[in-house]
């Protein structure tokens, strides 16, 4: 109990593993079953009607950072939007699941299940542990476009006591007297948010699931 | 060497010195930095909170200066600082010095150009979503192999102690050299690369909560059973408590991560296993603490006359503090309440400066020195620092505390987000306040390592070399 090599064996080495089984490796047994979804799968044809609207609101700016408004564009967009998610640290003041407690689904929506966390798009998992700003996980279709474009600019602007910090480089510089459009990261942030918590729960949970 | 005054015990055999005092002094001095730059990225960040950000460039965004906050004060200033303690602890105990102190050498300067980098990948947008582990994919390799050589080389002379018996220090020590590598390379590669969703989520729980329980915690105390018997001049008081404290820490701290996502997808028995592990642990950590205070008997006025000692049993007053803090906050109808709330910062600060912080300032002050050979210039400014930062914390703490209660229940009542955020902007304010009493003291504490960083190195004040264990002297 008190030389090297036991401790090294046995609390290094054992006891981490033991923990490392019960806590780490048993989950991954019990999700097993659940299907590991790409995105494509989670974000299936059509888009919502704010990739579309994306689109028309900035042609320019759209066209030129994301091309035409098509389905693949579509999915890059998100992709790109989690990297920027993930990179600004977003996810240290959103959070990414509703728990079934302190009638958080009265204020964000259904209770977070287990089966849409199964996807590439929680690698490594983004469920965050702080909330300065609200759950974002029922976020997409909730607000239009241009609200979060707006909001991005500079959230106070839209929530005078908001706290959330500016991201004007979501923006291209705008000639004198014309308003900034957004660039690639910016509509793909916008994509990301807007795609959040959209897809048809049936695609997670197999035919038959209740919403 | 030979000029620095505790390099002169020779090591068996050999003529290098036992420790190489110099390198010891540099991770004193870099971790000290690095804790100066987290602070002044935590201080900028709280502006964000008042709507007082500046407007700087993308790469100074809030979100991109917290992580700097958080992973500099990991992988700068504890790792740092913990090296330097381990390399003067480890060769006494052991009677041997370390692997090599050539790759000693080396390894610093590996490690203040991976912080460097760190930051420069931080704030370029790079992190990981992985919290504690930001570190970019791209440099979880490089720190990985910075911490393994680092282990090994002070893993040397634990292993070649052979079938003796060694002292509570070294348990943790040792087991720290092999948990720390485990737990990083899990955290830094399941959830990012083989786990996606709620089990990835488990094991990003199991790896922000070991990196500080089986990295941080076991260098910590396993500093705290090397420093307090020294100054105290007297043993542990039960060496059988301290058995119970090692073992029990072992088996119960890596079961609990996944109480940071209580109420989540993961599957749920994994949450009360986590909940009853955790509330376990309190127990354990009660051990500990009564034989530290048991040893103090008969000698609390040497909080008043020793200032590391007062680092070290504030720090541990504080650790008793944050465990029953969490053995409470862990249960799943108080989650209600304060997850995802301001509670959980208070904690996360008062555990990670307010014990481990203090024990390292604490060690930097025994330590500075003896690896100056100069007396501290100011033992008032060192005082000041004491009482800035241990006011600065705890109001804090305190404060933080409220606040996430105010929040929970705010939002548990559905008042509106904005409500909540108003309700919250005066504990906000008083945070940044409390950060920058918390600044000031290690600015004064900076001003002091300054004055006294030994200009008469050549000829440096003939101070006693701090004995080894086995024959406890007043330091």
């Amino acid at each position: 109990m008190e030389r090297v090599r036991a401790i090294c064996l046995i609390a290094g080495v054992f006891f981490f593993a033991l923990a490392f089984a019960l806590m780490g490796v048993l989950p991954i047994l019990s999700l097993h079953d659940l299907p590991v979804a790409k995105l494509e799968e989670i974000a299936p044809a059509p888009p919502p009607p704010s990739w579309d609207d994306l689109a028309r609101r900035w042609p320019e700016a759209f066209k030129r950072e994301i091309g035409e408004p098509t389905v693949e564009n579509w999915h890059r967009a998100i992709r790109r939007g989690r990297d920027v998610y993930v990179g600004e640290a977003c996810w240290h003041c959103h959070s990414q699941f509703v728990r079934p407690v302190s009638n958080e689904s009265l204020r964000f929506g259904p209770v977070s299940t287990a089966a849409e966390y199964q996807n590439e798009m929680q690698m490594p998992v983004l469920f965050g542990t702080r909330r300065v700003g609200p759950d974002l996980t029922r976020e997409g279709g909730k607000r239009p476009n241009d609200w979060h474009a707006a909001h991005f600019w500079n959230p106070p602007d839209v929530v005078p006591v908001s706290v959330m910090p500016r991201y004007p480089w979501f923006f291209s510089a705008a000639a004198e007297g014309q308003a900034p459009a957004l660039n690639r990261d910016g509509f793909s942030i916008l994509a990301y948010v807007q795609w959040l918590g959209t897809w048809p729960r049936t695609a997670v949970e197999g035919e038959g699931s209740s919403p | 060497m030979n000029a620095e005054p505790s390099a002169s015990l020779p090591a068996a055999g050999s003529a290098a010195p036992l420790v190489d005092v110099p390198v010891v002094r540099r991770h004193l001095v870099m971790g000290f930095v690095w804790l100066l730059t987290s602070m002044a990225a935590g201080i900028l960040f709280s502006l964000q909170f008042l709507q007082r950000y500046p407007s700087l460039a993308q790469a100074l965004s809030p979100g991109r200066v917290r992580l700097v906050h958080t992973n500099i004060v990991a992988y700068g200033f504890l790792l740092n600082s913990f090296m330097g303690v381990c390399y003067w602890i480890v060769p006494r105990l052991t009677g041997r010095p370390v692997g090599s102190q050539k790759v000693a050498r080396l390894l610093f300067w590996a490690v203040q150009a991976a912080d460097v980098a760190l930051i420069g990948t931080l704030l370029g947008g790079m992190a990981q979503a992985v919290e504690w582990g930001e570190t970019p994919v791209v440099l979880d390799p490089v720190i990985a192999l910075a911490a393994v050589t680092f282990f090994v080389n002070i893993g040397v002379p634990m292993f070649k102690i052979g079938k003796r018996p060694v002292y509570v220090t070294l348990w943790y020590f040792c087991a720290a050299c092999v948990w720390t590598p485990l737990v990083y390379l899990m955290g830094n590669y399941l959830p990012q690369f083989f786990v996606p969703g709620a089990a990835g989520g488990a094991i990003a729980g199991l790896f922000i909560h070991d990196l500080v329980g089986l990295f941080v915690t076991p260098l910590g105390w396993g500093a705290m059973y090397y420093f307090v018997p020294l100054l105290l001049d007297r043993p542990i008081w039960s060496h059988a408590l301290s058995l119970i404290g090692f073992w029990g820490l072992a088996f119960f701290y890596p079961l609990q991560g996944v109480h940071h996502f209580l109420w989540s997808p993961i599957p749920m028995y994994a949450q009360y296993g986590a909940v009853v592990s955790t509330i376990a642990i309190e127990i354990v950590v009660t051990t500990v603490i009564v034989n530290f205070f048991v040893t103090l008997r008969g000698q609390t006025d040497k909080l008043r006359t020793s200032i590391p000692l007062r680092w070290f049993y504030t720090g541990m007053i504080f650790y008793f503090l944050t465990c029953l803090q969490c053995s409470i906050q862990v249960l799943l109808t108080v989650q209600k309440i304060i997850h995802f709330s301001d509670w959980v910062v208070g904690h996360a600060h008062l555990v990670m400066f307010g014990v481990f912080g203090f024990w390292l300032l604490g060690a930097t002050t025994y330590l500075w020195p003896r690896v100056t050979g100069c007396a501290f210039w100011s033992e008032r400014l060192n005082r000041w620092h004491f009482w800035l930062t241990a006011v600065g914390t705890f109001v804090m703490f305190a404060d933080l505390l409220v606040a996430g209660l105010v929040q929970g229940f705010q939002w548990r009542a559905l008042s509106t987000w904005e409500e909540s955020i108003v309700a919250s902007v005066p504990f906000w304010a008083i945070r940044t306040f409390s950060g920058l009493t918390i600044a000031l003291g290690q600015v004064l504490f900076a001003w002091n390592l300054w004055k006294s960083r030994g200009e008469a190195a050549d000829a440096p004040a003939p101070l006693p070399a701090a004995p080894p264990l086995a024959a406890p002297r007043p330091a």
